[in-house]
């Protein structure tokens, strides 16, 4: 018995469990100011297949009036961006996609019909009096650019009318100097400035802004407008709560069951080192949970199949290595160096391996969208993940078991 | 004297035929019955408070003048599973006012897909096959060689065969996830041949004088058989608890990875190896006579 390597194993296991306690013990809960934080999995985005949500691609259409630009997108991105921000909603994503193609994702949203109607109704920008007549709409609405103003240094916003909006521009001015004219978009004050005086030519100038910035945003709203892009939904999913929840119910019910069944398995047939390859997968999990957090990955049901899958690829990587560990004892060779050499030669073949697996892992997810990509990434992660413990954790604490003598019979072992 | 698999390779052959073969015709007869995510089209699924007779449901669609025969499916008392063509949103509108009219529901799934994003993602699919394959033979031919690569490309063919093919025959939906769930049979199935692959390199270094190119095959593939075998049961495990136990959702995903995975072990073992030993004695018998 050499009682420094038993010591040494056993601070790895007390840390590995304290690890797992952060990781996933559900009584953190009680404490107030840990519960934000801990147990680790709750830091988990999920998916909105999971917790409920609408997932809606929007089509940008020509139409006789204008084409699809690059330009118009960015407006109608920040139409739908101010839109979507009134339904409050946490962390709202759009996403353009392609050419003419938004991807909105609203999760755990109330109204998802409702929502998805406001969002692609055309906008509609309005000049209201003080009174609250609509006099110019914007239709009327030309074109609206920031500058400026290289005589005063303001900055200013410059309106330009077509020649309908123009005419009624000027008698409206002219009616109201000193009085506000207030600019709404969807039914919304952007703005509220002071007629200073007639406006005949149809071009206007708004001043009054902190930055070009500032300035930049509401020419960008003003512009929108006046878009007369056509958006259509060419996709819309809505996943209710309640079936989100319940896969995520399902799934991880599955998953233990799934687990339990690989740990035994393991366990029977490769004994002590299906021990130790048991404890690298649950190092395998506390990784993958520290990366899908760490780097906000989004938990997806397909996602958590991968994982699941995954989880597969390790142990595989493991199974490669000990059968070649007991093939090496067989031939007669020391424990120690039976160890090493199942793992160099193991390594390559579980390298070639899923070097190709994840190959098809990358051609998913340039190719795929949404939930498959989600499946990609979990997939990609997970076999380069399980090769790093496989070959490294696995063997180490096989040579730390090997070496502190607690286990000399080779039949533990397998041979 | 145990199981030859090389000698044997006629009859693996003939076995993976039997099982494509009923397959094809059906691919070719009836097609797949493609979901919503190809053809473009409406799902909605849907929870009543109170439990609701499935004609009050069928009532409601066929107010909007839409099939109803195939097209409301009832699980359970209160839960509905509509099937349309692509609703546009003031249809979908007036197809949820309608549903409403025999009670208070709630809305468990509601999925719109319109025919032009079906149309990229069958093109996108079958890129993703391709790109794939060329990538391994790629891979496959600097870490081995082209021959291995091409064998090997050709069982995955057998496992995508295999899949599609059960699910043509037994009509089984497919969506984005089955694409997806193929690649991932593709990426198993390779997996395998790979490590077959790697004991053949391994074994042809240390060839004894006399060992024919089938007698070390063979001795490769037994060398690798409890891996395979384990490896696969270790991913069944999952699969078939994600399946019993994984909800509806994911179902046919799951179906179509079990499958598939065993199909993958299948091919690696009785296909790529054996196409492998068969392209390289046609290539000794290509060699001129003259050489003798």
């Amino acid at each position: 018995m050499n009682w420094r390597k038993i010591l040494q194993m056993a601070g790895i296991v007390a840390a590995v469990a304290f690890l797992c306690v952060l990781a996933f013990a559900p009584f953190w809960a009680r404490n107030e100011k840990l519960a934000g934080q801990l147990p680790i999995i709750k830091g988990v985005i999920l998916g909105l297949d999971l917790r409920g949500g609408v997932h809606v691609v929007l089509e940008a259409q020509d139409t006789p009036e204008a084409k699809v630009t690059p330009d118009k997108m960015k407006e109608l991105i920040a139409v739908i961006e101010r839109r979507v921000n009134q339904f409050g909603v946490t962390e709202p994503t759009i996403q353009q996609q392609g050419d003419r193609r938004l991807i909105v994702e609203l999760a755990g949203i109330e109204n998802p019909r409702q929502a998805v109607r406001e969002m692609v109704k055309t906008a509609y920008l309005e000049f209201k009096t003080e009174d609250g007549k609509t006099v110019i709409t914007g239709a009327d609405l030309k074109d609206a650019v920031e500058f400026k103003d290289p005589a005063s240094g303001k900055i200013k916003v410059e309106l330009t009318l077509n020649a309908a909006g123009a005419r009624k521009f000027a008698e409206v001015t002219a009616a109201n100097v000193g009085r506000p004219i207030g600019i709404y978009l969807d039914g919304q004050l952007v703005q509220n400035p002071v007629v200073s005086e007639p406006i005949p030519n149809g071009k206007a100038e708004i001043t009054g802004y902190a930055s070009l910035e500032e300035a930049h945003n509401v020419a960008v709203l003003l512009r929108s407008g006046a878009l007369p892009l056509k958006v259509t939904v060419a996709e819309e999913r809505t996943i209710g709560p309640a079936l989100g929840a319940d896969s995520l119910n399902k799934s991880m019910h599955a998953g233990v069951v799934g687990v339990a069944a690989i740990i035994i398995f393991m366990l029977m047939y490769y004994r002590l080192p299906g021990l130790v390859a048991n404890f690298a997968l649950l190092i395998y999990t506390l990784i993958i949970l520290m990366i899908f957090v760490g780097l906000h990955v989004t938990m997806t049901l397909p996602g958590i199949a991968a994982f699941l899958l995954s989880l597969g690829i390790a142990v595989d990587a493991n199974v490669i290595i000990f059968e070649r560990f007991r093939e090496e004892l067989r031939t007669g060779k020391s424990l120690r160096s039976a160890i090493d050499a199942g793992f160099k030669r193991g390594f390559v073949a579980v390298f070639d391996a899923n070097a190709t697996t994840l190959i098809t892992a990358i051609v998913l997810y340039f190719l795929g969208t949404g939930p498959i990509r989600g499946f990609a990434v979990t997939l990609s992660i997970g076999i380069v993940a399980s090769m790093f413990t496989a070959i490294t954790m696995t063997r180490w604490f096989l040579h730390l078991v090997a070496a502190s003598g607690v286990a000399k019979n080779l039949k533990l072992y397998g041979a | 004297m145990s199981l030859h698999f090389i000698r044997l390779r006629r009859l693996w052959y003939l076995i993976s035929l039997a099982v494509i073969l009923p397959g094809l015709i059906s691919l070719a007869v009836r097609g797949l019955n493609l979901g919503i995510d190809f053809t473009g089209g409406s799902i909605l699924e849907i929870r009543y408070e109170q439990p609701v007779a499935v004609e009050k449901v069928r009532e409601a669609v066929a107010a909007l003048g839409l099939e109803t025969s195939r097209g409301v499916q009832q699980s359970g008392e209160k839960d509905f599973l509509l099937r349309t063509r692509h609703l546009s949103q003031e249809e979908m509108d007036k197809l949820l006012a309608e549903l409403a009219k025999p009670g208070q529901f709630t809305t468990l799934r509601n999925e719109s897909v319109g025919p032009v994003i079906g149309r990229e993602l069958t093109y996108k699919a079958l890129l993703a096959l391709v790109i794939a394959s060329i990538l391994m033979i790629l891979y496959i031919t600097i870490r081995f060689e082209f021959k291995q690569g091409i064998a090997a490309v050709l069982a995955l063919i057998h496992d995508t065969l295999v899949v599609t093919g059960i699910f043509s025959i037994f009509q089984l939906e497919v969506d984005s996830a089955f694409v997806a769930a193929i690649l991932t049979v593709i990426g198993y199935s390779i997996n395998d041949t790979i490590i077959i692959f790697d004991r053949i390199r391994e074994n042809m270094r240390s060839r004894a004088k006399g060992e024919s190119l089938e007698d070390l095959v063979n001795r490769s593939i037994w060398q690798t058989l409890t891996r395979s075998v384990n490896t696969v049961l270790a991913v069944l495990f999952v699969l078939v608890a994600l399946y019993f136990l994984g909800g509806s959702t994911i179902n046919t995903f799951t179906l179509a990875l079990l499958i598939g995975i065993i199909s993958g072990m299948y091919s690696s073992i009785c296909n790529a190896s054996p196409l492998w030993v068969d392209f390289k004695l046609l290539e000794r018998k290509g060699v001129p006579k003259a050489a003798h």
